[in-house]
């Protein structure tokens, strides 16, 4: 199974911290508030579409590292 | 440290009474063992981190703090099964079926909607003679109407399950089975409505969660009927209330609102900061701890009760300079007023559009609003999870 990409769009970003509460480990509040993923690379983990699903900005981006195309996050 | 010592007595203010000094009451501890108003025993959590760890930490759970015989009266007790009242991954599979409506971008797009009613409402009570009272014809009205259309529930029966909103929210000192007698009732009101729009689907949040039960089995037949009161009453006395505080607020602060009149593209970092300047309620979701956590220098035992206080990291000031003074113009907008977390307020940005729209409204087309009587003849309802206020008489233009 190929590895996710995740990325967080930190303009979009409103610090919810529900993607740290939800992944533990897998994503990192900045200075502001912002979240970052704690990897940009990383094996499949059901906590983190969960949280890509959650964000109530969808500020988190998914993709499949090899094929690019976004990681279906209704699962 | 000592878990034993005899706890601090913790009776929170009510609007217009002077907040109790934290660190006085706490003897300069930010986390200590305090006696509620209802004679419970919690631990209260003070300062930005220590509150946001709470809130994010999976080790403080909301769904021991709202188990039978824990929850406190009043709304704690429907929460048990309810968003508001699971941990993951119970909580996840409920919300992820409602998060993509309450999204930023979905909530955007109901913006002109928002608008259009702040704008009905106001010409309505342009029409009306003055003082009008500013509860029943703006402040509750617009949060029900916009939450109302967004489920599919009809606008006429707003003021039925307003009441029992009010019951649920409203006094803790209230007989839990008048509560219960509430809860019942707004149950059947779902369950009938539910079999309607099972009947005939409408493009509709409520048609959503029966498609997403009877199609895909993702939800049970009781966690759909909690989630529509869930979400019918949590957007309800919330905004209502924060629009009545604030404009409290803005009345003793004219030169604030001589700015927004003069910029109102200041409106959304106002909302910002009067969504952490002003105290909604005084007692917020409690935590359970699932295992000993050490928090700010102590050591919470497993199975204890955790409050953290929003208010003092909203007023931290290694987070906020000089968070006593409110400035409009302040960023302001890393507050805590919503929680963080997986419990983080679904309606947050449905709130933060209602209350623009609210406040561009109110302070563009009514000039010189404010109050129509002494400030200390306002009355608030019983209860600490929302200041609620009974009406907010008004008027504008020339005095």
């Amino acid at each position: 199974m190929s590895r996710w990409k995740v990325s967080v769009d930190k303009n979009i970003c409103i610090s919810s911290a529900m993607c740290v509460a939800l992944a533990p480990g897998r994503f990192v509040l900045d200075e502001q508030q912002r979240s970052g993923p704690a990897e940009a690379e990383i094996d499949p983990d059901e906590l983190v579409r969960d949280a890509a699903a959650s964000c109530p900005s969808e500020a988190i981006s998914l993709v499949d590292a090899d094929t690019g195309q976004p990681v279906d996050l209704d699962q | 440290m000592t878990i034993d010592s005899s706890p601090v007595k913790f009776i929170p203010a009510l609007p217009g009474q002077p907040v109790p000094e934290i660190r006085t009451i706490s003897g300069g501890r930010p986390v200590f063992r305090a006696e509620l108003p209802d004679g419970r025993i919690a631990w209260l959590v003070t300062g930005y981190d220590n509150v946001r760890l709470v809130l994010v930490d999976q080790r403080f759970s909301r769904a021991l703090a709202v188990a039978p015989g824990q929850a406190r009266p009043g709304f704690e007790m429907f929460a048990a099964g309810s968003i508001n009242g699971t941990d993951p991954p119970e909580h996840t599979r409920l919300r992820k079926l409602v998060a993509s409506a309450f999204t930023a971008r979905r909530v955007e797009a109901l913006r002109p909607r928002v608008t259009s009613i702040v704008n009905q409402l106001i010409d309505a009570m342009a029409r009306r003679p003055q003082p009008t009272d500013l509860v029943a014809g703006f402040s509750l009205p617009l949060p029900a109407q916009v939450i109302c259309e967004m489920l599919g529930v009809p606008a006429a029966d707003t003021g039925q399950f307003h009441a029992w909103s009010d019951t649920i929210m409203g006094d803790w000192q209230r007989d839990s089975d008048e509560i219960m007698t509430a809860l019942a009732e707004l149950y059947g009101y779902f369950g009938a409505l539910i079999e309607i729009k099972r009947a005939r689907p409408a493009d509709d949040l409520i048609s959503g969660l029966i498609a997403a039960r009877d199609d895909a089995d993702r939800l049970s037949e009781q966690e759909l009927t909690v989630m529509c009161c869930t979400l019918l009453i949590g957007g309800h006395e919330t905004t209502a209330n924060q629009i009545n505080l604030s404009l409290l607020l803005l009345f003793d602060h004219p030169g604030q609102v001589a700015k927004l009149r003069a910029d109102p593209g200041l409106i959304p970092a106002a909302v910002e900061e009067l969504l952490r300047y002003v105290r909604l309620g005084s007692l917020p979701p409690a935590r359970v701890t699932t295992e000993d956590v050490q928090l700010g220098g102590v050591t919470i035992p497993a199975g204890e009760q955790v409050m953290p206080l929003f208010g003092t990291a909203n007023r931290d000031p290694s987070v906020f300079t000089d968070p006593g003074r409110f400035d409009v113009t302040r960023d302001a907008a890393s507050h805590l007023t919503f929680g963080a977390g997986v419990h983080h307020c679904l309606g947050a940005q449905l709130a933060r559009v209602e209350l623009q729209e609210a406040f561009r409204g109110l302070v563009g087309r009514l000039p010189g609003l404010r109050l129509a009587v002494p400030a200390g003849d306002l009355e608030f309802k019983p209860g600490m999870a929302i200041h609620s206020l009974r009406e907010l008489p008004v008027r504008w233009g020339e005095p």
